[in-house]
């Protein structure tokens, strides 16, 4: 492990986070969490009818894979109900990370960044590391961290478009201005060239569901975005190049044949 | 139903107690606790179990 990230102490050589859902079958999710070699996969919790064991049996999967999961608080609209589902995985999944939804909007499941410090606080207080899905916003950042969060995860655009990085300059001045913060772009990425994008601006890790779960080969996907972090993340180490207007010969102009010596 | 406690109404809908989380009207209510929570008329009981989730 020569890069790792370190997120709550934990030092993780895979800087993908992969979630589970809308996979075409179990087999196909197992197989997608290999190829993508993530360390830690997002899980939910959700009702179910009591003769059913659908939920047992997602479980068991997750378990066999042998993964660190991180629960979510999906689907939550207010701080009350992102507490309690927190309180509730806690104890289902036995692990104190949670990924903090609070959503303020159906059409572009923008989070209700009031609801989400809010609960955030309340979380981080009774000992959850918290892991607050986020706009781009600075000043929401900030309160995130007073709250008591320590890794921030913004939004690229919004959950399940597959549009790509949205506002790119709000993701510049975030990395600038959080310099130390673990920072991993959540929701909205759709080809790997996006996530390759966010980790060359700096960012420590991505996390993704739907551009590898809705592709047309899964398991295929999992594994092209695995390599464009990996070299998203080498690219931003080797500090790349400044770009210019005009033109620079790379190849030397000393000794060129034809050439008349002065 | 003819379940007084959180306990018994699990065990009357036949869930796994080590795979549910229980919630009582918005509130966290504790495995370790659900023999003790009495249910009224009109309370609004979560049971969930894990899911895919992104």
């Amino acid at each position: 492990m020569n890069d790792p990230v370190t997120l709550y102490d934990v030092a993780l050589s895979s800087r993908l986070l992969l979630g589970t859902a809308r996979y075409p079958s179990p087999a196909i999710l197992a197989e997608s969490i290999r190829a993508s070699g993530c360390e830690i996969v997002t899980v939910s919790l959700r009702r179910e009818a009591g003769g059913a064991r659908a939920g047992e049996a997602f479980w068991s999967l997750i378990r066999d894979v042998g993964v660190r999961v991180l629960p979510n608080t999906a689907g939550c609209r207010t701080a009350k109900e992102a507490i309690a589902t927190a309180q509730m995985a806690r104890e289902v999944f036995a692990t104190d990370w949670i990924k903090l939804e609070v959503i303020g909007e159906e059409d572009t499941l923008q989070p209700d960044v009031f609801g989400l410090v809010e609960a955030a606080r309340a979380l981080a207080n009774d000992g959850f590391k918290v892991f607050p899905y986020t706009t781009d916003d600075l000043v929401v950042a900030d309160k995130l961290l007073d709250a008591g969060c320590r890794v921030l995860m913004p939004w690229a655009a919004p959950i399940g478009s597959g549009r790509g990085v949205n506002d790119a300059f709000a993701l510049r001045a975030l990395r600038a201005h959080f310099p130390d913060i673990p920072l991993i772009v959540d929701a909205g990425l759709g080809a790997p060239s996006h996530a390759a994008l966010v980790m060359e601006m700096g960012y420590d890790a991505v996390l993704l569901n739907t551009a590898v779960s809705r592709a047309g080969d899964p398991v295929l996907m999992a594994r092209a975005f695995a390599l464009a972090i990996e070299a998203g993340r080498a690219g931003f180490r080797a500090q790349p190049m400044t770009p210019r207007d005009m033109a620079e010969p790379s190849t030397p102009i000393i000794g060129r044949p034809f050439d008349r010596l002065a | 139903m003819s379940a007084t406690t959180l306990q018994m109404l699990l065990d009357e809908l036949g869930y796994d107690e080590k795979t549910v989380g229980t919630a009582l009207n918005q509130e966290f209510v504790r495995a370790r606790d659900r023999a003790e929570t009495r249910l009224c008329e009109g309370d609004a009981v979560e049971i969930v179990t894990p899911r895919q989730g992104g």
